[in-house]
Parts: structure tokens; sequence; C-alpha cells
């Protein structure tokens, strides 16, 4: 991941630039997870189980990559695992209409234990593999200090940027984002008006879940190039903190992303440097600060008034 | 009070009590769905080669076939029990505490640093305050998410999640630094683990050479407590009254915040007392992994008992034979058991899957018990 040079201030200008470019690289998997975890939800659905689908997809990726050696298979791979959890979880989501936040944890737990058994089953050593490299935008990527914080990372880098305006179009320019935000905030009036409610439903989750699919794969082939048990350590449930903290809009969420995932690298490079500060009370600050935001955020009345409702016809 | 609040109401009433006439569906039906996650880890075990047959033996002989076997299972179903009914609050309350891990470590965190400062103390004034300063501390650790939820609209299950993550981090810190065994500073093995806990500190074990130990009967006595605490107290009523429906409660004037804040702090306090029974009944002392996922399987324990602190003693101890189970199993047919993670979270998702199922069933029965009436 961020290597920083030890011997460095944070005062100096090639510091503070390598610190960016770690945080605009670190935030490509919160991106993926929370940018899909958003259009799930706003057609009402909570699916917590992202960091299962993360570590399932990444496991996915990181095999295919490591047997066949093709890195478009892998995330090919990786959007088919998506696809299937994400079918999972509207199966007893939507179509069984389960406790949303349960479920979730059921498919998180599911993930876990899958790709840790199939990991330990398959591969049983930490190997890596050569991942994505990184690619010089022309031009972009000449100017001095953003040139080297934004246009010299890997091609998912570029894309898990790239989500965030097509997410924005999906949900606010389409009749289909339009019809996804009507079944998260009134399911009861879009169905007599013809939607059919499940349907959006189940494919908003697919769509998300196989971008969680794609933030594992981000992780195990773009910023480690490796899989281990537990590999996220969590990080899809910052990613639906993250939706949240964003008030459901995509830029929002991406400048949660942003926030987070520099204090994380300012926090690697505070360890490397060996500040006085304990690495392991370092390593909360991300935790504490997103606690904090989501306390301190203001409460945006953007939440889908359906989130975690099934939806049954002649309730209401 | 406007019409509909009064239905509201009158539904909310007859709800509150137990309904003991669909038992048998509330059994059967998470019985099924468990047999048929087992089913698709047997069909997992064909995929990777192995028997499926003689790996469920290896697991049911791990339990059955010796004593050890069994008095494993019944320690493991105690912290099980415990994490489960603070879960079984929660969710009467409605409010999801996925913040069992790191309620866990709150208070086996503090039994550890307590017993180990006040060394000097007789054990029958050490045991019994290390184990309330572990529950305090575990239900401190859920009342951080309580009053967020409450003060300040913040999802429970994020901040029980993002506490779970700082909890771990404490750990490491304080395993690492502070309450480093000085045995192992002194030999030079480092070890991530505390200095072993004063004699009299350490429970009673049940049957000598097992790691059973007395807080295994403590915590049937709290699931007896918490049955009674939620159905025939007026704190409890309020509980489950605010979890039923928030909105007739406030119009009943329950002050619906302070029973969900309670709630998620008693649910902390319950898993903390899991975490306390860990470190002085059957560790001794604080180590890393002192969880082992209870805080999440217990949610599975807690939602097969169907949510009921009675129900919730086989079930715990079901989940329990499963863990000894796994471990026995990859040790005679070498599959992990990361299998047995993956069918409980299979489990998770049928069980609350089949609760569809359960509500057609008795709204249809209600209906036909209506027109038989009107005949």
């Amino acid at each position: 991941m961020y290597q920083p040079a030890a011997e460095t201030s944070i005062f100096r200008l090639p510091v503070a630039v390598g610190i960016l470019a770690a945080a605009v690289r670190m935030a490509t998997p919160y991106l993926f997870a929370a940018v899909g975890e958003a259009i799930g939800q706003s057609s009402g659905v909570l699916n917590l189980g992202v960091d299962g689908v993360m570590l399932l997809g990444a496991f996915a990726s990181f095999y295919v990559v490591l047997t066949t050696g093709s890195l478009w298979l892998g995330v090919l791979a990786a959007a088919i695992v998506g696809m299937l959890m994400g079918l999972l979880m509207s199966l007893i989501s939507v179509t069984l209409k389960a406790e949303q936040g349960i479920s979730g944890i059921g498919l998180y737990m599911f993930g876990l234990g899958l790709s840790s058994l199939l990991f330990k089953v398959m591969v049983g050593t930490v190997k890596t593999v050569v991942g994505f490299q990184p690619i010089k935008i022309p031009f972009l990527g000449n100017i001095p200090i953003l040139g080297e914080i934004f246009f010299q990372h890997s091609l998912p880098v570029y894309a898990a940027f790239l989500t965030v305006p097509l997410t924005w179009i999906l949900l606010d320019k389409t009749t289909w984002g339009l019809k996804i935000k009507a079944v998260g905030h009134n399911p009861a009036a879009a169905d007599s008006l013809g939607v059919n409610v499940n349907l959006v439903r189940y494919i908003s989750v697919t769509i998300g879940s196989i971008m969680a699919g794609l933030a594992g794969a981000t992780l195990s082939l773009a910023l480690v190039n490796l899989f281990q048990e537990n590999l996220t350590a969590g990080m899809g449930f910052i990613g639906v903190a993250l939706v949240y903290f964003g008030g459901w809009r995509p830029v929002a969420i991406m400048g949660g992303a942003l926030l987070f995932s520099t204090v994380n690298a300012f926090q690697l490079w505070m360890q490397v440097l060996n500040v006085k500060i304990p690495s392991d009370l370092a390593v909360m600050l991300p935790y504490v600060l997103t606690i904090a935001a989501l306390a301190l955020a203001p409460k945006l009345m953007r939440q889908p008034v359906a989130l975690n409702k099934p939806f049954e016809r002649g309730e209401h | 009070m406007s019409p509909d609040i009064a239905a509201e109401t009158s539904v909310t009433s007859r709800r509150l009590a137990y309904d003991w006439k669909d038992i048998g569906l509330r059994i059967a039906l998470p019985v099924l769905a468990m047999l048929f996650a087992l089913l698709i880890g047997a069909l997992m075990l064909l995929c990777l080669k192995a028997n499926p047959l003689a790996a469920y033996a290896a697991l049911a002989n791990g339990v059955f076939g010796n004593l050890y076997g069994f008095t494993q299972s019944l320690a493991k179903a105690t912290p099980l029990l415990l994490v489960g009914l603070g879960i079984c609050i929660a969710f009467r309350a409605s409010v999801i505490n996925i913040g069992g891990e790191g309620q866990i470590i709150a208070g086996a965190l503090m039994s550890t640093w307590f017993s180990l400062h006040f060394r000097t103390l007789p054990g029958y004034m050490l045991l019994p305050s290390t184990i309330i300063m572990g529950f305090l501390a575990g239900a401190a650790w859920g009342f951080i998410p309580g009053i967020l939820k409450v003060r300040f609209s913040v999802n429970e299950i994020l901040s029980t999640v993002m506490m779970n993550a700082i909890a771990i981090q404490l750990m490491n810190f304080l395993l690492r630094g502070p309450l480093m065994d000085p045995v192992g500073i002194a030999e030079g093995t480092f070890l991530p683990q505390s200095e072993r806990l004063p004699r009299q500190v350490w429970l009673p074990r049940l049957v000598p050479q097992t790691l059973l130990h007395a807080g295994a009967i403590i915590a049937v006595v709290l699931a007896v407590a918490v049955y009674i605490f939620l159905w025939r107290t007026t704190i409890g009523y309020r509980i489950r009254a605010v979890g039923l429906n928030r909105e007739a409660s406030r119009h009943a004037g329950i002050n619906v915040p302070v029973y969900q804040a309670l709630a998620l702090t008693l649910a902390g306090g319950f898993a903390g007392l899991a975490g306390v029974f860990e470190v002085i009944g059957v560790q001794h002392r604080l180590m890393d992994g002192i969880t082992s996922g209870y805080g999440f399987s217990g949610i599975v324990a807690a939602l097969f008992g169907g949510l009921h602190p009675l129900g919730l003693i086989p079930a715990s101890w079901l989940f329990g034979s499963l863990l000894v189970g796994a471990d026995k199993m990859q040790r005679a047919v070498q599959v992990p058991s990361a299998l047995i993670d993956t069918v409980l979270g299979l489990i998770v998702m049928f069980v609350v899957g089949s609760n569809l199922l359960s509500r057609r069933w008795s709204a249809r029965r209600t209906i036909a018990a209506a027109k038989a009436e009107g005949d």
C-alpha cells in the first residue's frame, strides 16, 4: 500500500503530496462499495453484507488472476460473485421480506466464512499477484503536484472516481433513477403507478453488490495485490457508514471517502515515522472520526423513507 | 386518542403477551432453516472433494463422542447465551446490536485490569467486583451507541460496528503495551497476552480437567432472570412496547429514547459479562482473539432461539456444539472450520427469511378463526 520515506517531515511538499496521492488511491474500494450501496439504499434496501461481498469478490478475482494471469478475467469473476451475492441478498430481503439489518449480517458472515474456507483449501499461503500498474495520464499527469496526486494511478482508481458522476446521472437524471428513488421513498405509490417495486429493488441491490465485488477486486488487484483471511477488515461497514454520512448523494459520499482515506493515509505515515502516538491508537482515529462525523453531520432529510422496510402490497 | 392509534395500541397490547400457540412453528422453522443450511454445507463439502457424511460425523463425534467434547460445547454455549440475552433485549426494543465483539472486549479488558490492579483483595470481594466492573464496561460500550442513537440519530448498526473496531485496536494496544505479561517481556517472547489473573478470581470448574466453569450456571440463571425482566416487569414491558410500536408507545407516555438507550446498554452489559467469563472462567488471562467471534455467533443463537431468553438456552448449546464440532472436524477430516462460519451465515439468512412464512401462516390461521367465529 503506502510506503512513505521515514526521514521526511509533513511540512515538506513531497511528503504532503505523497500522503494525498495515497489517500486518493486508498479511497478506491470505499468509493466502489459506498456508491454501490447508495444505489441499493436509494431503492429502500439496506445491504449490510457489503464487507462479505467484498471479501468474496477480492478472493475470486485474486484466485482467477493467480491461476490465469488475466486481470480482466479477475475483474469479471469479482463482478459475477457480486451479482450472485446481490441476488441472494435480494431473495432474502426483497422476496422473503427479511429484516434487512440482520440478513445483511448473515450475508457478511457467509462471505467472510466462504472466502476463508476457499482461501485455505485452494491457496493455503499468502501469495502475491501482479496487479494493475499505474498509468500516467498524458498532459494531466505532468502537472506539478496535482498530477502526482490525481493522475498517476492505476485504472481501477480512475474507474472508482468515474462511478461518482455516473451514479449521480443514473439517480438524478434518468427515468430509471426516478423509479429507484420512488421505490425507496414511497413504494406503495410507485406500485400503484405500475412500477414493479420488487424488480427495481432486485436490480438496484444487485448493481450495488456487483460494485461491492469490484471494490474487493480493487483491493486484491490494485492496492495490496494479495489475498488473506478477512482482507477487508471491516472496510465494507465503513462503506455503509459513508452512505449515511454522504446523505445518499454520490458527490458527498466521495467527499466522505476522501476524508476518511486521508486520515487513514496520514495515520499510516505517522506509524512509519514512529510518531510518539502508539500506532494502535492511531489506527482508531478513522473509526472515531467516522462516529463523530455521523453524529455531527447535519441530519439530512434525504434518507429514503422506505429504507429497511420490505414492501407488501395492500399494507396501506 | 385518534382511532388508528387506539387500534395500534390494542394490536400492541395483544401482541405483548407471549403467544405460545405458534410455538411448534417457531421451533420447526429455524430447525428447517438449519437443516437446509447444513445441506448446502454438504454440497460445498462435495465441491471441495470431501465426504460430507464423514465430515458431519466427525463434527457430531467431536461433541458427543466423549465427556470432554460435551463439556466444551457447554463452555462455548456460555458466552453465546450471554451475548444472545443482550441481543434479545436489544432486538425486542427494535434496536440492532452488532457491537457484541466490542462489548465482549470491553468487559474482558476491564475485568483483566481490575483484578490485576486489586490483586491483594480477598476473593469474596475481588470476584464479585471484577464481574460487576466487566458488566459495567460492556454496558458503557453499549451506552455510547445508545446515546448517539437517541441524541444524535446515529444509526446504531453503524456505530456499534465502529465501536467494535475501536475496541479491537484498544485491546491490541493494551496487550502490546501496558497490559503485556511481564513474564513474556522478561523471557523475550513478547506474546500479546496479559499476566495470569490472581487465583481468587478464577471461577470454579464444574467438571475437573475441562473448560466448563461456574459461569455456565450463572448464564442460565440470568436467562431466566431476563425472561422475568422482559415479560413480568414494567421496564421490560416498556422495552417490548417500544420495539413493537414506537408511535403508540410514545402516545402512551413511554419515554421511547430512554428505553432504546437502556436496551443497548443492557445488551452491552451482557456481552461484557461474556468477556469477563472468558477471562476469569476459561483463559485466566486476556489474550488476542478472546471474542472468538461470539459477538456475531451470539446473534445467530438469539435468532435461532426466537429472540426469547428461554429459547436461547437450547439454541446457544446447539451453536456451542456446532463450534466445538467444527474444530474437531477440521482436525479429523481436514475441512477448515470456516465451513461452519459459512453455514452460520446461511442459517441467519434462512431464519430471518423464513419469518415471512411464519407470519403468513399465523395470519391465515387468524382469518380462518375469525371466519369460524362468524359462522
